[in-house]
């Protein structure tokens, strides 16, 4: 069952917290009693091979899974918002008004601008979202999912349909905003890179248990070559069961 | 000269490409097929002109016209068309034409907007509740099944013969297009869009005006023209049933009386009721559904 923490909430109190979190498909049990803390703030990827439950728990934590059989404890935020590996904007309504979708209260309008601003934008706000490309739509979403000011932030491979070189500027993108918002974020990914450059933490989910918790120690600006960001990587691929070759002498 | 022909390369060792002091001079573009770069789409329709849509209509006037011109349609079938002009002069001088057209945009316009709030109302209500998908849309489909105007005998016997059948025969037929075309849209509404509702916290209120309805509104369009279309059939026949007034009591009065010329102003009447009304909702349509990119463009 999922219970709102109301009023209870605290600063101190965890963003996320699964107890015991049981979802299955018929007999298919795919989270068995999955424990989960995450920490307002922390930057989280949630790695794992196709099947593994990834999407499952992340949309358990998002609740949108009405329809799924389950059990256990699930704490989740207030403010709670969700990116989604296709943007997802309403092709009836302007870009601006899709990222203001669902604010209420006065200055909407400017948080909304304010927002297009940050993400590059600026000036795009009467367009119709089928005049930007993957990556501004993608940009668009993220905005609508910021100017919500969110505690935590769900995102399910917000980056899988974009192009490489787009998804390299995505990821600058993403993080520099999460250094100004700070919210807590779950992010869903099958690329072990994207994980280690991003997240400050990176779980592995395996058979419907988390099997890896891994912090990563590494500088906010991060680069690929750096040998500990290649320890990092190995040791998640070889959790994720992909052998490593080894690294040329 | 370098020899670049293949068969230079069937020599012992591999061919080995030497830069001479002259480079081959490139051959002079070949005149071939020449890729261009099309202005239109290569599978859609082909561009657009303005006021296209009235050239079938005038090329048909014309064909009228060149037949009687010629003497080859007898006048006592098919009137000319100056014949029927110069009628339809003495009928707006008599006052006879304004004021039976009147009475019939007025039944039309009456039975549509009724027609158009009941079938939007009946959708959206079946669309979004079990409740009213259980009790509406049997019902609906059964009505679909039978015409209105089948139902004219007994709509007669409860509501008399007066303007209140008349103009509920027509609202019965623009209703059941308007709900099975909006209710159709409104259904197929993409479920990943619900999700994001959910995730955003939209009211049920918010979510009705920023989700279903534009969603459906292609439907409700199609529903529209249907039911545009429908409310001009429908007037068609009950201003034949002991009507005093309308178009269609001027013509059944001029199929007594044989003439010809009277009847093609009443149908010309209906022709150019139903060709501006489609027109003005595809213009309508055209504006509210700005964000489509279609086949038609």
């Amino acid at each position: 069952m999922a219970t709102h923490p109301g009023g209870l909430i605290t600063k101190a109190a965890p963003a996320v917290r699964t107890r015991r979190l049981v979802r299955k498909f018929g007999d298919r049990v795919i989270l068995k009693e999955l424990d989960l803390t995450v920490a307002p703030g922390e930057f989280t990827a949630l790695l794992g091979r196709s099947g593994s439950g990834k999407s499952t728990l992340l949309r358990a934590v998002a609740r949108l899974d009405h329809t799924v059989e389950g059990s256990g404890e699930l704490t989740v935020p207030e403010r709670v918002s969700l990116s989604f590996q296709d943007s997802r904007l309403l092709p009836w309504l302007r870009v601006l008004d899709n990222v203001t979708l669902g604010l209420r209260g006065p200055g909407a309008r400017e948080r909304g601008l304010t927002a297009l601003e940050e993400v590059g934008l600026a000036g795009r706000d009467r367009s119709w979202p089928h005049e930007l490309s993957g990556g501004e739509q993608q940009r668009a979403a993220l905005a609508r999912a910021l100017v919500r000011e969110p505690e935590l932030l769900l995102a399910d491979e917000p980056f899988g349909a974009l192009d490489a070189l787009t998804r390299i500027k995505m990821h600058g993108l993403l993080r520099e905003l999460y250094e100004r918002h700070r919210p807590a974020v779950l992010l869903v990914t099958h690329d072990v890179d994207e994980a280690v450059e991003l997240a400050d933490r990176v779980l592995v989910l395996e058979d419907g248990l988390i099997s890896v918790d891994l912090a990563i120690d590494l500088p906010t600006l991060r680069s690929r070559r750096d040998a500990r960001f290649q320890e990092y990587r190995d040791t998640l691929l070889t959790a994720l069961g992909v052998a490593q070759p080894p690294a040329p002498a | 000269m370098t020899d670049l022909l293949p068969t230079a390369r069937t020599g012992g060792g591999p061919a080995v490409l030497t830069k001479s002091a002259a480079p081959p001079q490139d051959p002079p573009q070949a005149p071939g097929p020449r890729v261009a770069r099309g202005t239109r789409r290569r599978l859609g329709p082909g561009r657009s002109l303005p006021f296209g849509r009235l050239i079938g209509p005038a090329l048909l006037v014309a064909l009228w016209w060149a037949a009687s011109a010629s003497g080859y349609l007898d006048p006592r079938i098919l009137s000319g068309p100056g014949t029927v002009i110069s009628t339809a002069g003495d009928l707006v001088a008599t006052g006879r034409l304004q004021d039976n057209v009147l009475i019939s945009l007025q039944r039309a316009g009456l039975g549509l907007f009724f027609g158009v709030v009941s079938g939007v109302v009946l959708a959206v209500a079946a669309g979004l509740s079990r409740t009213g998908e259980y009790l509406l849309d049997g019902p609906l489909q059964i009505k679909r099944a039978i015409p209105s105007l089948a139902m004219l005998p007994l709509l007669i016997l409860w509501l008399g013969i007066g303007e209140e059948m008349k103009v509920t025969v027509i609202a019965l037929g623009v209703a059941v297009s308007m709900y099975i075309n909006t209710y159709a849209f409104l259904t197929s509404i993409d479920s990943r869009y619900v999700e994001l509702a959910e995730g955003l916290d939209l009211g049920r209120a918010q979510f009705i005006r920023k989700v279903v309805i534009p969603g459906s509104l292609p439907g409700f369009f199609v529903g529209l023209r249907l039911g545009v279309t429908s409310s001009w059939v429908g007037l068609i026949v009950v201003e034949q049933i002991n009507a005093t007034s309308g178009i269609g009591y001027m013509m059944f009065q001029a199929q007594q009386y044989a003439q010809s010329d009277v009847i093609i102003v009443g149908l010309v009447a209906y022709g150019i009721f139903g060709f501006a009304s489609d027109a003005g909702v595809r213009a309508i349509e055209r504006r509210a559904l700005s964000w489509r990119r279609t086949l038609a463009g």
